[in-house]
């Protein structure tokens, strides 16, 4: 009975912070979605109206609601692959037996990571830099004409990407490297005995072993992914021609900027449905191979 | 090619690929510090340089006096620091809890918290905003550090490493008459000590590095925290490059330093939390 009495006491703190400042908000989003709250409710609450709907069917007739749908999706699907490409390159490097100053350069690769993402995103503005950035004086030694970067709608979109990967691409380094060290060497051993390549090797023993890491990280990365948000408004600020509004920056903008609450509430949770349902997809794709 | 000149190619091209890899990383964070040590303007130039013709500490100089970047720091690592005794406090309390000590409904509310792991925090920002707003504390410390005192991340860090805590021990100091609170403290703690340092480090870090819910809930430029009195100086300042690569420097370098002096316990969180997701 005592015991019991202060199990309560040692959880409840903690679990009462999270209930009333995550549950419940959640909760109160969802009706939030229902209602159309902007400007004039919050001011006063006698003008809230019960909308149904509307504010999911408003979205769905909103241009710029699609066009933020489709840059986020753009990003998650190159950025994803790409992120999780370079992870997994790097930390095979560091798996190898002939790379050197192991320790040294995990750290090195690692560093993005825990830097702040304001302050690098900042940096990377500069860099890339249309008229004074290092990467267009570094492309132009080998002929490369000056590429606007952040200020052409074609390329403001991948230079986020190729930002995020850099950013990101430590985090699960770590994860495949932890992966790749309870792959029993004996499978390796007889492969070579068998005569199989290292691209072979790779193909039929790393791959197939590190499918559950595989899956783990695509996960955790496709929902950091859809949740876009400090790059732009950081770097480009949705611009140009809105070709890196993402639907966090939309639903920021909203919610924040116009004080329309009741329709980024809306935004948030279609957000979060859209997060669930590639997540959904992932995994019966991960099942279907026995991965799980 | 004989197998001893194969594996010295190999060796060459995995090292080369490496170095290659650590340069691209460490490149920017390099040419930031380089130029927050410029002279004005010198950064913008063609070609750009790559180190400064003087070092002087005008852009930090700058940042301090005129930008009043010092109030920002302070505010930072006020913040980040609260939140983590905070956090860690009230973590440890709850996952030692859903470890060690049996209550009703133990399984089914954790369950109910690792679920709870797939709404994104964005989802809960709006409805926060009008809490807060409700309970006065918008565009107040206790705004930022509030809602981060407790973390389902942590609860479940915390939970993982305790179970490896033997019964036995706390058992025999319930026979011997010690008291809950008196177990928790002198007992389960300092067991907990790996554990506890990286919950720490991880809590520090991310609260520095918050940037969506600070920018949300802070509306005065005196209570900015350095994440988001960068990105509102570089809305103003953004063709003071000096000015802003000082302002970088100065919000890396402290969770760098902390990085590298306690790397082994974050990597260690690292591996243990990647449940999350």
């Amino acid at each position: 009975m005592r015991a019991s009495l202060a199990a309560w006491v040692f959880a409840a703190p903690a679990l009462l912070v999270l209930a009333v400042f995550f549950g419940l908000p959640v909760l109160a989003a969802a009706l939030l979605s229902l209602t159309d709250f902007d400007l004039y409710a919050l001011a006063d609450p006698a003008h809230l109206r019960f909308v149904a709907l509307d504010n999911y069917l408003a979205l769905l007739r909103t241009p710029l609601f699609w066009k933020a749908l489709g840059n986020t999706t753009y990003f998650v699907a190159v950025g994803v692959p790409l992120s999780i490409a370079v992870s997994l390159g790097a930390a095979l490097l560091l798996n190898s037996p002939l790379a050197r100053m192991r320790g040294l350069m995990r750290t090195a690769l690692f560093a993005p990571v825990v830097t702040t993402l304001v302050a690098v995103a900042v940096i990377w503005r500069y860099l890339f830099h249309t008229g004074y950035g290092l990467v267009n004086w570094a492309l132009g030694h080998l002929g490369i004409a000056p590429v606007d970067w952040l200020g052409d709608p074609r390329w403001a979109m991948p230079t986020i990407i190729l930002f995020a990967a850099w950013k990101n691409f430590g985090y699960n380094m770590v994860i495949f490297l932890a992966g790749l060290q309870t792959i029993p060497q004996e499978l390796y051993e007889a492969a070579r005995i068998d005569g199989a390549s290292r691209w072979r090797q790779f193909l039929h023993i790393t791959l197939p072993q590190l499918g559950p890491v595989l899956l783990l990280v695509g996960v955790i990365t496709v929902s950091g992914y859809f949740q876009l948000f400090a790059e732009p408004y950081v770097m480009t600020r949705g611009d140009p021609l809105q070709s890196t509004v993402s639907v966090l920056y939309y639903m920021f903008e909203e919610g924040f900027r116009w004080w329309n609450l009741g329709r980024a509430s809306a935004v948030a949770f279609v957000l979060f449905l859209v997060i669930l349902g590639v997540t959904a997809l992932l995994l019966r794709a991960g099942r279907r191979r026995d991965l799980l | 090619m004989s197998a001893v000149g194969d594996r010295r190619w190999h060796g060459l091209l995995v090292n080369g690929a490496l170095l290659l890899l650590a340069v691209l990383s460490l490149a920017p964070l390099l040419w930031m510090a380089s130029v927050s040590f410029m002279p004005r303007g010198e950064a913008s130039q063609f070609p750009p340089p790559l180190l400064p013709s003087t070092a002087t500490l005008e852009g930090y100089r700058a940042l301090f006096a005129s930008a009043g970047m010092a109030r920002n720091f302070a505010n930072s690592l006020l913040v980040a620091v609260a939140i983590t005794a905070l956090s860690v406090l009230l973590n440890t309390m709850a996952g030692y809890a859903f470890a060690k000590l049996r209550f009703a409904g133990r399984e089914r509310i954790f369950q109910l918290l690792l679920a709870a792991l797939v709404v994104p925090a964005q989802v809960a920002m709006l409805p926060l905003f009008l809490l807060m707003k409700q309970l006065g504390l918008v565009n107040t410390y206790w705004g930022v550090i509030v809602p981060a005192m407790a973390s389902v991340f942590g609860i479940f860090l915390v939970r993982q490493y305790a179970r490896g805590i033997p019964d036995a021990l706390i058992e025999a100091a319930r026979i011997d008459g010690a008291s809950e609170l008196r177990i928790f403290f002198q007992i389960v703690l300092p067991l907990l000590r790996p554990v506890l340092v990286t919950l720490a480090v991880f809590s520090f870090m991310a609260a520095w590095n918050d940037f969506m819910w600070p920018l949300i809930v802070l509306t005065d430029q005196e209570r900015y925290t350095l994440p988001v009195a960068l990105a509102a100086l570089s809305r103003e300042h953004i063709m003071d490059v000096e000015l802003m690569m000082a302002g970088a420097v100065v919000t890396v370098l402290p969770v760098l330093v902390l990085f590298l002096l306690l790397q082994r316990y974050y990597l260690q969180g690292l591996l243990l939390g990647s449940v999350k997701g």
